[in-house]
């Protein structure tokens, strides 16, 4: 695992790359030569670092959940509280960092796709900051299921543009973002909010959400004089998994597990666990696992959790999985409101839907450890964006 | 090989081409093949069938939606496939497949081929499918005869034009504007910019295409290249008169046929 991915295609292994319409290559070098620019620069690591520190919050807590490790019974478990990070979720480390680029190209305008709206608040925030116009796509129907964040986009001045095609949601959004890239390429940015997409996106988005695992390193190190022996993340397209997962990558003795969001079911085709059922495709750019069907149609994704929603996966994902190094599983949307339920319950800490995949999968995972063994999970987010949609399922329950 | 040497015939006759895009299976596959029938007797030069894809990121709201009325009457390869084989029994007009890259990856890069090249197809237009990921594709298909059509847009540059033009097959499809397919009002002389620069390093045939929608248009721009493309115009047509085939056949007809004349 130690050289250095992608190789200079772009490509993880096998997977990844450059599968964009003509239009965008030149846009897509741009980005890249702009990006291995800033990467060597001090005075741009500077100011991530000044953004990282006094905006975002940084570096966010690693919390020892004693009463819920005590209920589980087994490793201790520790969270990283990205949920504590400005606008809730680990999704403004990556916004941050891809502004301060933007800055540096001399965009005027940033365009995003989102999904639960985490990413969407993240760049209509940055967009306020730093004076961006900015534009971001949803989806009908996740712009019914995140009324809240709607709402927070546009009070930060953005315009959140809803997608009546497809499916909806994550997908269709990304499409949409991608044509209005096409079409006014010269003076817009277009700010992914995941490990997915075109070289050098997945490279870029990774390297700004690292800062998740290099802090935990340096936190368990102090806490517990060692690294952990899990990590635990959830994926959608993957970005917290991957900042938490990379800097851990070559340290063998860490195990890491990735959970998809399992829907009903895998059973059911209503799920969006792409790395465990899907096949390897081409979806935005990218060569990844993917939910499709015979024809190489691109399937709907389902889940609870929007953030989740999503039929690819960023292609490092598939690099650990056909590696080895990442084990990925998923849990079903039943079992992700348990762990919703679970965290709050036990810690007071209310989880984003999307997190709460990662919280229950440790109902599974800490029976089979010891005592003095030690967990991290990513809380990728908090849970208020996800009061309606748990009130709609299980209100009379509680 | 038969579209470049078509486009090549032309352009010795000092005759432009005209290259008509439609959505295999919109609104079925029984209507494709007769609107092909009729669209070459009309006068088209080259026909893009469409192999409709769920996520068409290179496509406007009108090839989108025309994608989607497909997909919902199960127009697959294997179909469309068999539709190109009843259409060679009765005409030899060069046919050219547009689609994007998982659905061939999924049913196989070298089963596409050779299942294309016995139904009868001329080559292959895959706009997400940039010189830098063609390679796989490139080397099974340079043994077939078949024709990877290569893009080019206004904003590509020396660099990329010269790399491409080298590779460059049956023609370059020319982008006449950054943005998706779709109808559009103007043009930029940044059109024939990117033309000059392209002759600088082939001459193999041009086809101008994205946005062209009227007769007027397509006469102004067929002078900068050797061949327009017009897509969703034809397939606006489709749309409007889903129900009624003699209604859409006649209307396409006509259209393609007022295309023709302003080229000539």
């Amino acid at each position: 695992m130690n050289k250095t991915l992608p190789d200079n295609r772009g490509y993880f292994g096998k997977f990844g790359g450059k599968y964009v319409p003509e239009t965008l290559m030149p846009a897509i070098t741009e980005l890249e030569m702009a990006y291995q620019e800033a990467k060597k620069s001090p005075e741009f690591r500077k100011k991530l670092d000044y953004y990282y520190r006094n905006y975002i919050g940084r570096p966010s807590l690693l919390y020892y959940a004693r009463r819920l490790s005590e209920k589980l019974g087994g490793a201790k478990i520790y969270l990283k509280r990205e949920d504590l990070n400005h606008t809730g979720a680990h999704k403004i480390n990556n916004a941050i960092g891809q502004a301060l680029l933007a800055q540096q190209m001399g965009k005027k305008r940033i365009i995003a796709e989102t999904g639960a709206g985490q990413h969407g608040v993240a760049t209509a925030t940055i967009a306020a900051l730093f004076d961006f116009s900015c534009a971001v796509y949803m989806g009908e129907l996740d712009i019914k299921r995140q009324a809240l964040n709607v709402f927070r986009m546009k009070l930060l001045g953005t315009e959140v543009i809803p997608i009546k095609s497809g499916s909806k949601t994550l997908k269709d959004a990304v499409n949409e973002a991608i044509r209005d890239w096409v079409s006014n390429v010269k003076d817009t940015y277009y700010l992914i909010g995941s490990v997915v997409g075109p070289h050098p996106y997945p490279m870029i988005v990774r390297d700004f959400q690292s800062v998740i695992g290099e802090e935990t390193k340096e936190q368990i190190l102090a806490e517990e004089g060692r690294l952990p022996d899990y990590l635990v993340a959830c994926v959608g397209g993957g970005s917290n998994s991957i900042g938490l997962f990379y800097p851990f990558k070559d340290d063998l003795e860490v195990k890491m597990y990735g959970v998809e969001a399992g829907g009903i079911g895998l059973h059911s085709q209503k799920h969006a666990a792409s790395l465990e059922a899907g096949r390897i495709g081409i979806l935005h750019g990218a060569k990844s696992y993917v939910l499709q069907d015979k024809d190489g149609q691109i399937r709907e994704a389902y889940s609870i959790s929007a953030g989740l929603d999503y039929p690819g996966v960023g292609p490092e994902h598939s690099y650990f999985k056909e590696a080895g190094r990442v084990k990925y599983v998923s849990v079903t949307d039943e079992e992700a409101l348990e762990g919703f339920k679970l965290l709050a319950q036990t810690e007071g800490i209310i989880p984003a839907l999307e997190s709460a995949h990662a919280l229950a999968y440790l109902l599974k995972l800490i029976p089979q450890t010891k005592k003095e063994e030690v967990v991290v999970v990513c809380l990728s987010g908090r849970g208020d964006k996800d009061s309606e949609v748990a009130i709609d399922r299980w209100e009379a329950k509680l | 090989m038969r579209i470049e040497q078509n486009l090549r015939y032309l352009r010795e006759k000092r005759k432009k081409g005209l290259i008509i895009y439609i959505t295999a299976g919109d609104p079925d596959l029984e209507t494709t093949e007769k609107l092909v029938y009729t669209i070459a007797e009309a006068g088209a030069d080259v026909i893009e069938l469409g192999i409709p894809f769920s996520d068409p990121l290179a496509d406007g709201v009108t090839i989108q939606q025309a994608s989607q009325r497909a997909l919902e009457k199960n127009a697959n390869i294997p179909k469309i496939l068999a539709t190109v084989k009843k259409i060679r029994k009765k005409i030899s007009i060069p046919l050219a497949l547009m689609t994007y890259y998982n659905p061939v990856y999924c049913y196989g890069l070298e089963r596409f081929t050779r299942d294309s090249q016995k139904a009868g197809v001329d080559g292959f237009i895959i706009p997400d499918l940039p010189l830098e990921e063609s390679e796989d594709l490139r080397n099974i298909i340079n043994k077939s005869g078949l024709a990877l059509i290569s893009f080019l847009a206004p904003n590509s540059t020396l660099e990329r034009i010269k790399a491409v033009a080298q590779k460059a097959q049956g023609f370059i499809y020319c982008v006449s504007v950054t943005g998706v397919t779709g109808t559009r009002e103007n043009f930029t002389p940044q059109i024939l910019e990117m033309i000059e620069k392209i002759r600088l390093y082939t001459d193999i045939p041009l086809a101008i295409g994205f946005g062209i929608s009227s007769p007027e248009q397509a006469q102004k721009i067929v002078k900068y290249a050797d061949a327009i493309i017009v897509g969703s115009a034809i397939v606006k047509l489709i749309e409007d008169s889903q129900k009624n085939l003699p209604i859409i056949l006649s209307q396409v007809n006509n259209f393609v046929r007022s295309l023709k004349e302003a080229i000539t």
